[in-house]
């Protein structure tokens, strides 16, 4: 038997256990004091502070330019009012992250941030947002927004904790140059999962060195994954992720087996990109800076603020996609009701449930959400408008030739779950579509892997067996 | 014993009592925090992200039945095992051992250009060894230049990406330690071996090694713990994947904190990572006590 081995290897005198005692209650006496002088901060009534949080990228300035025009105005309006604004450079995972430990604490929880829909529920639940229902009911301009964009921002209780920005729509985006080459006819309309196949294939029989038709896949693209790809194929079979009525999410369906099979034809074919290629992150940036744009990829499924790369000023500006890209919706399995597919998600604002001057946060959140404001933040990101004054502006119109399109596959669109236990299961959604492009698993096994993964993650009773 | 000697005594730690608060306020607490946190339900955003309960050892009776864990554990291992034990180590003691016979300048070179990993900070290692490892990176375009095949390194061989990236950025600290540590062994002994016969890799084993014993266990501790602790390197390379084909603790610590927002769950792998660093730990110093005797 060994002795358990000692760290310290100096010997313990009485007079240096003192020293110790010494050593902790100076220790005590410091902490205290700090703890202290960390609550001892009180806002100052006259010179009030707001502070603003939200995210900002290369690809994406449209809200910081935003927030900026909003502080101005509001500021000028607001004697003794400062706008802190705290910009966060980072995708939208690490933005989330970034947010939620914000909010963890009083502290440092922002008075006014960019929230996205899916994690309104589960920060509801947090105790993070406050409930805007009194302030709304004062707010003439919430009456221009449409019904399903309020429902965005509504919480487990029915109340209404964050106001949307705007919304989105997914669908296919296809370059005519490419499908003509391949003989295909333009405006391009594929109406079942066959003719995805049909046309990808003809596509690479036209030129092997193409990828015809991408679908995201893996971990790496993280809800691009399942936003941009997999829930089009569930969504459009006879299955779905959660029902709804039942609050339970659905495992064992025939539709989650036929969804991940597709992916598998795509890559195993060779119709989408190499799975190499799928598994890193930044595989996006190629899609919209140099596979769609130089002819190298025939169409790819993805949102409805694509232009915004592409517009004047985007990250990968190219004044020739308004004549070379076409877009269709994504159709259903086998051609069956409605017709298409779409998954819309979208961000909004919300107010911090520590704000510790709510009513000049919500007063902040309107003049940034304001006719003007919402107007010019919609173009600039190449989103759906959610006010109908805005979606009626000519401006809006003729933003892009796709505003109309994508707009009006808010007809066949679905939301996904955002209850607190989705991150798992898009997760382990992202997880499945891995394994089988990269040849470990088969639809069958990858789906029973979900299966069980589901089970354990969120427990047998919230889980409906197909 | 007299009181006042006493006192005096222990005014003489004063001057470390900055330094002891520092640790405990930045390195203690949030250790003790990580432990506490592992046994509770803490989360990012829902129900208990505020008011979290207390759960005992659920997460740890979780991690057991968690396929993703002993997977973890193992390229734990085979990461500090062949990076820094075997790679980092060797390698260090190697270079260090031919630059006090080569030449002043080619010494100067060698030393430099191994350095140079070092001297950089964790993030832009990381983001040369991806621009490196890549599909369209260097050594892909160097083995085309020379007419062979590459291979998608990072996507058919992460962990060998991995390894070799963090040997490649983490070396210079053993040659550092290693060259100090030769330089100090007296000539006259091994030239006394010399002259008894010895044959060179004997003078290594018997005299050298020995002689640097104190010098090869520190190092040993200080870049099992380091290693044991990389994450910006692997997370920026392979972000853990292809499948979690390069998901070492620090990695599944991290996903399941903040991609899952299970802080629980997250803390209890970190405790674990935690102990195994303290298992390294008290390993080596078993190794420098011995060293003493």
């Amino acid at each position: 038997m060994h002795r358990p081995a000692k760290i310290d290897p100096a010997k313990k005198s009485p007079a240096k256990v003192g020293a110790a005692k010494l050593v902790v209650a100076l220790l005590s006496a410091a902490a205290l004091l700090a703890t202290a002088a960390c609550s001892a901060q009180q806002p100052a009534a006259e010179n009030r502070t707001l502070k603003i949080v939200y995210q900002k990228t290369d690809s994406f300035s449209a809200l910081d330019t935003l927030f900026k025009d909003a502080k101005k105005d509001f500021e000028a309006a607001n004697q003794g009012t400062t706008v802190e604004l705290q910009p966060i450079e980072a995708n939208d995972d690490d933005y989330g992250t970034k947010l939620a430990l914000a909010l963890r604490s009083a502290e440092t929880a922002p008075d006014v941030f960019y929230e996205d829909t899916f994690k309104v529920r589960s920060d509801v639940d947090a105790g993070y947002l406050l409930k805007l229902d009194s302030y709304l009911e004062k707010w003439d301009d919430w009456k221009t927004f449409n019904e399903a964009a309020k429902a965005a921002g509504t919480g487990d209780d029915g109340g209404i904790y964050a106001v949307p920005l705007g919304t989105d729509t997914r669908a296919i985006w296809y370059n005519k140059k490419v499908l003509q080459k391949a003989g295909i006819a333009v405006p391009w309309q594929p109406r079942s999962w066959d003719d995805i196949l049909d046309a990808a294939r003809k596509m690479k029989a036209a030129d092997p060195e193409l990828v015809p038709f991408n679908m995201y896949a893996g971990k790496a693209t993280g809800e691009g994954t399942v936003m941009q790809s997999f829930y089009e194929l569930l969504y459009g079979t006879d299955a779905e992720l959660y029902d709804q009525q039942e609050k339970k999410w659905v495992v064992g369906s025939q539709g989650f087996t036929d969804s991940l099979a597709f992916l598998k034809t795509l890559y195993d074919e060779k119709l989408a990109v190499a799975p190499a290629e799928a598994l890193d992150a930044n595989v996006w940036k190629k899609v919209f800076g140099e596979w769609l744009p130089q002819g190298k990829m025939g169409a790819t499924v993805e949102g409805s603020y694509t232009p915004s790369f592409w517009q004047k000023g985007g990250s990968y500006e190219w004044a020739g996609y308004t004549e070379d890209m076409g877009v269709a919706r994504f159709p259903t399995q086998r051609g069956q009701e409605p017709g298409g597919v779409s998954m819309s998600g979208g961000w909004t604002l919300a107010v911090g449930a520590d704000s510790k001057n709510p009513d000049l946060a919500f007063k902040f959140l309107t003049e940034a959400m304001n006719k003007k404001n919402s107007l010019s933040f919609t173009v600039a990101s190449s989103q759906i408008a959610v006010r109908t004054d805005v979606a009626s502006e000519p401006d809006y119109l003729a933003a892009n030739p796709f505003v109309k399109d994508v707009s009006e596959l808010v007809s066949v669109t679905h939301y996904r779950p955002a209850t607190a236990d989705y991150p798992r299961i898009s997760a382990a959604v992202q997880v499945a579509t891995e394994a089988v492009i990269t040849g470990t698993l088969s639809p069958q096994a990858a789906a029973e892997q979900y299966d069980k993964t589901v089970r354990d993650q969120v427990g047998e009773a919230k889980v409906l067996q197909k | 014993m007299p009181a006042r000697k006493s006192v005096r005594r222990q005014l003489r730690l004063l001057p470390v009592v900055p330094s002891v608060l520092l640790i405990l306020l930045f390195l203690a607490a949030p250790v003790l925090w990580s432990f506490h946190a592992s046994f509770t339900n803490a989360a990012l955003s829902g129900r208990n992200a505020r008011s979290p309960a207390w759960t005992g050892l659920e997460n740890y009776t979780r991690l057991l039945s968690d396929a993703a864990f002993p997977a973890s554990v193992v390229l734990t291992m085979v990461f500090v095992v062949a990076s820094a034990i075997v790679g980092q180590n060797l390698l260090g003691l190697l270079i260090a051992g031919l630059m006090t016979r080569a030449r002043k300048t080619v010494s100067a070179v060698v030393g430099t250009a191994v350095v140079a990993a070092w001297v950089l900070p964790e993030i832009v290692a990381a983001f040369a060894a991806y621009a490196y490892f890549s599909r369209d990176g260097t050594l892909n375009q160097l083995l085309g230049g020379a007419g062979l095949a590459g291979a998608d390194w990072l996507y058919a061989f992460p962990m060998v990406a991995v390894v070799l990236a963090n040997i490649w950025r983490g070396t210079a600290f053993s040659m550092l330690v290693y060259r100090a540590a030769l330089a100090d062994v007296p000539r006259d002994i091994s030239e006394a071996a010399l002259m008894d016969g010895a044959a060179g890799w004997q003078r290594l084993v018997f005299i050298t090694l020995p002689l640097i014993r104190s010098s090869i266990a520190t190092n040993l501790m200080l870049v099992t713990l380091q290693t044991l602790a990389v994450f910006t390197l692997i997370w920026v390379m392979t972000a853990g994947g292809p499948s979690n084909a390069s998901t070492t603790l620090p990695v599944l610590a991290y996903q399941e904190a903040f991609k899952f927002g299970d802080i629980g769950y997250g803390t209890a792998i970190a405790s674990v990572l935690i102990v195994l660093g303290l298992v390294f730990g008290i390993g080596y110093v078993r190794l420098l006590k011995g060293d003493r005797r």
